[in-house]
């Protein structure tokens, strides 16, 4: 498709503002900027062009999406109605904190704190903040949090441990918070091995990251254990909500031992990820850590909410107000639609899925740690790929079958991993289809593994050259 | 109310493929136990949920007409930009990690680059940051990683909330960070150079600055490049219409807060923010880009690139933490930028800057002072000769928000920082002056 720079005509124009109601002033010359190059196009040009590109995407929408690690679920459409409402998409922020207008923004801090108090409840936190804007930024609050609780202890401690299953994001948020890294090995259960893990904590150790269940797909069993181990230390445990999605309202992290928590509410609350985001992290604390948490933030005192726009011990602003508001409005209208029953049913209905696919695959594909999966399985598609058929050809030919591929080659533990994460809202004949297609390619792979790389046919474009692109970087048009 | 498809039968079926008897089979491994939910009852209907959030909002206390800016505005957003941000191919999609089935996602975020670096005069930009505050706390991370130096300058009319978050970044990492005082309201240029030396990586200011005023910066961005010092600043993408760019100034790191761009206020979010910089350090920028490649058959297409820097592949060796990126409030940037066109925003930043060329005018007229030396961009700073908090609050018991007491965030306490956008008619700007001639 041509790029709207390309479909621009001088003279065109799309929008008309108001007339102007005073008169015109000129800029001073000396501070003028040149002229800007930005299409010029009608407005039905403009709709017709979005309007074709977004029919150029997969989204849960139009096509199953069972990315793993990522959980791609169904997006109530009440909730996006919801988030329209104009007293909220209108409200200014700075109105939390002007001087007398806390009751011009009642309703927003309600709900903030009533999200706060609900997440806690489903966690088994004492207190919340929604500011952080993405799951990964939850991290890095988390950990200078963590950082600076250990400050206030004037205990020096330099590392932080995470198992070699974690995600890319949790070594990164440690280091961006000045820590060194330390992986801790996978046993052959596929858990954090906790005779390596004795080996290295010790009082330098700040924090151990955790993602439970972890990112193959599995419950780490001795999980009070290793918070046990880590407590006994002064070392803290982090939670990586990515997965909270299988054990909500089944078990909370709070009791398994966690004093921190991120939850990526696209993830476990079904607000929609938008391309790539918005998305949204709150994070969660035991009492102990309230203290630290980032301004500004809402909390109720004695029956009435106050805005804490001040604290010694906070770490003061990790982004401007109460972060993403309109997607944590979603995450909560998703929480209250759902209900106590509704979110415990939603994770067994996540967890029966994907061990219904792991079943009913794990005769055609290699199953590394061949036990109980949560949410999400992992397949090791290293026999097919000696054949010639790797796991990203799988992943080509199944988008030609309708379904956006799972994720693969993470976690990177795995060889070919084949990340499967069909989520709760998916029905059986769907799996079936997808399992068929599977099927389909695995025995496509026995016959003539090459006719994989003729794949995907039936997209608008097929196999880029990632290399070219790295190599010779062309990141804005040539116009 | 759920949204699980499984009827009793199929659950029954499933369960006999995994070789269980029941769902709660597959929960043995976990200590589960009863959780003791107080605060979050029974699921409710969608009519139910939605009366709820419907009542929530209509306790927000809604204003007549506001002079609220700072840094977070409100902008005429053009139909077409909701049409094309509610196609739910856009937003219910995920990272565009498979090119093949995304490229609407990549092509818009391609186009979206381009608009920014047009916008900036400047090279190369990602697929967009969380907001305005982080981009800025990430440029500044940014130029430690390619100079090498530990020591930071920070001009004091930088957002007082993009300080915070700069420094909240910073204050767990061995840099040091110098605030340099403003005189008055206005940047101390001759302060900021005498700081420059050759152990600091970078210059931090931002342009209008948080009083609303408008500088060259050019000469201050060349002394510093004669020491290698790197030049950030943030500034606001409306004021681009008109004022000139970051990219002409020589600055190297340019960021904003992308929420003026099409993005409703939305009491603080999801708003976006945008990084932008020269072509030699695209490697050490953070966040998702996406480039121009072929296909197989030769055909122009679109991927996400220099993945080798992210944190998915180099971990603790990443240029940042950052996963996601806020897509859907770029794309509505986007769509915004092209609905104005190339001539629609000269127009609107003008309409703008006239605007508040008016109100100070009427200002002034009733005896009050504008502090700003400098020519002002839809922003500017009024003293009164009493506290501004009152001022506040006998107009706002008129629900009117009469700008923001600087009092607030550290400044006199007889100054509001006031705002005006295209939304602001001349017969309310009108109307608040007869008010405050009346209680002056």
């Amino acid at each position: 498709m041509k790029l709207i720079f390309e479909e621009s005509k001088s003279g065109r124009k799309s929008f008309n503002l108001p007339k102007l109601d005073v008169n015109l002033k000129n800029f001073p010359d000396e501070l003028c900027r040149s002229e800007l190059n930005l299409p010029e196009i009608s407005e039905l040009d403009l709709i017709r062009h979005f309007i074709n590109l977004s029919r150029l995407n997969f989204s849960v929408d139009t096509q199953f999406y069972p990315l793993g690690s990522c959980t791609m679920k169904y997006n109530p459409k009440i909730l996006e109605k919801a988030s329209n409402i104009p007293e909220f998409l209108n409200l200014h922020p700075f109105l939390s904190i002007l001087p007398d207008s806390i009751n011009r923004c009642k309703g927003a801090l309600e709900l903030i704190s009533d999200f706060q108090d609900i997440l806690c409840e489903i966690t088994g936190m004492d207190c919340a903040t929604t500011s952080p804007m993405a799951g990964a930024h939850g991290e890095l609050t988390g950990i200078m949090i963590i950082s600076s609780y250990h400050k206030s202890k004037n205990s020096k401690r330099t590392k932080v441990i995470v198992p070699d299953s974690s995600h890319g994001t949790n070594p990164a948020s440690a280091s961006m918070v000045g820590y060194e890294v330390v992986t801790i090995p996978s046993n052959s259960e596929g858990e954090m091995d906790v005779d390596e893990l004795k080996k290295h904590l010790d009082t330098d150790v700040a924090a151990v990251m955790m993602t439970c269940p972890n990112t193959l797909g599995l419950f780490e069993k001795n999980i009070k254990e290793i918070s046990d181990l880590a407590h006994s230390v002064g070392a803290l445990m982090y939670y990586d909500g990515a997965n909270l999605n299988a054990i909500m309202g089944k078990v909370r992290p709070g009791d398994l031992g966690f004093d921190v928590i991120h939850v990526n509410v696209h993830k476990t609350f079904g607000t929609p990820h938008g391309g790539g985001g918005p998305g949204a992290g709150p994070v969660g604390v035991k009492k102990f850590l309230e203290d630290f948490l980032p301004i500004p933030r809402v909390k109720r005192e004695d029956d009435s909410l106050v805005v804490v726009s001040n604290s010694d011990k906070s770490i003061g602003h990790v982004s401007s107000f109460f972060g993403n508001f309109a997607v944590i409005l979603k995450a909560y209208l998703y929480i209250k639609l759902l209900g106590t029953d509704g979110i415990k049913y939603s994770a067994e209905m996540a967890v029966l899925n994907a061990n219904y696919v792991m079943n009913r695959l794990k005769n055609y594909l290699k199953l590394p740690y061949d036990r109980t999966c949560m949410h999400e399985c992992v397949f090791s598609l290293s026999e097919m790929a000696k054949k010639g058929a790797s796991a990203l050809d799988f992943a080509k030919f199944l988008i030609d079958r309708g379904f956006h591929p799972p994720t693969i080659y993470f976690p990177l533990i795995v060889k070919e991993a084949f990340m499967i994460e069909p989520t709760e809202t998916e029905s059986m004949e769907t799996l079936d289809k997808f399992v068929d297609a599977i099927i389909d390619a695995v025995k496509l792979a026995e016959q003539n593994p090459e006719a994989f790389k003729e794949f995907p046919k039936t997209t608008v474009i097929s196999r880029p050259d990632e290399t070219k692109a790295a190599k010779d970087l062309i990141v804005k048009a040539r116009l | 109310m759920n949204f699980c498809p499984h009827t009793p039968e199929d659950i029954r079926e499933m369960c006999s493929v995994c070789n269980v008897n029941e769902v709660d089979d597959l929960f043995k491994e976990l200590p589960v136990e009863e959780i003791d939910f107080k605060k979050l009852g029974k699921g409710i209907s969608e009519y139910e949920g939605y009366n709820l959030i419907l009542n929530l909002a209509r306790k927000n206390n809604l204003l007549s007409y506001h002079f609220l800016g700072a840094g977070f505005y409100d902008h005429i957003i053009p139909s077409v930009v909701d049409f094309v941000a509610s196609r739910s191919e856009f937003y219910t999609a995920y990272t565009p990690y498979q090119p093949e089935c995304s490229q609407g996602t990549l092509q818009s975020l391609f186009e979206y680059q381009t608009a920014i670096c047009n916008l900036t005069d400047l090279e190369v930009t990602n697929a967009s940051l969380y907001d305005g505050g982080t981009a800025l706390a990430e440029a500044v991370l940014m130029s430690l990683r390619i100079t090498k130096r530990e020591k930071i300058i920070m001009d004091k009319s930088v957002n007082p909330i993009y300080r915070n978050i700069v420094k909240t970044y910073l204050k767990f990492l061995p840099y040091e960070l110098i605030e340099v005082e403003t005189e008055e309201i206005e940047p101390d240029f001759g302060k900021i150079k005498s700081l420059l030396d050759s152990n600091v990586a970078c210059f931090v200011f931002q342009n209008p600055t948080f009083y609303g005023s408008v500088h060259d910066w050019t000469d201050l961005i060349n002394f510093a490049h004669e020491k290698n010092i790197l030049a950030v600043s943030s500034v606001y993408p409306i004021s681009l219409g008109i004022v000139k760019t970051p990219g002409k100034m020589g600055v190297d790191i340019a960021t904003g807060e992308g929420q003026s761009l099409g993005n409703p206020l939305s009491f603080g979010g999801p708003y976006f923010g945008f990084l932008v910089t020269k072509k030699v350090y695209i490697r050490n920028m953070p966040g998702r880009i996406v480039g121009e490649t072929l296909d197989r058959n030769n055909k122009r297409a679109y991927v996400l690139t220099l993945q080798a820097r992210e944190q998915h592949i180099k971990r603790h060796r990443a240029t940042s933490n950052i996963c996601s990126n806020e897509g859907l409030c770029a794309l509505r940037a986007l769509v915004y930028l092209c609905s104005l066109g190339k001539s629609g925003l000269k127009e609107l930043a003008l309409i703008n800057f006239s605007k508040s060329e008016y109100m100070k005018k009427k200002l002034i007229e009733i005896g009050l002072v504008i502090k700003n030396n400098a020519t002002t961009f839809n922003e500017f700073v009024v003293k009164f000769n009493r506290p501004a908090k009152e001022i506040f609050s006998t107009l706002l018991s008129k629900n009117i928000a009469f700008g923001i007491p600087l009092y607030l965030f550290g400044g006199s306490e007889n100054d509001i920082l006031i705002n005006v956008t295209e939304k602001m008619s001349k017969y309310n700007i009108d109307n608040v002056c007869s008010i405050l001639e009346a209680i002056l």
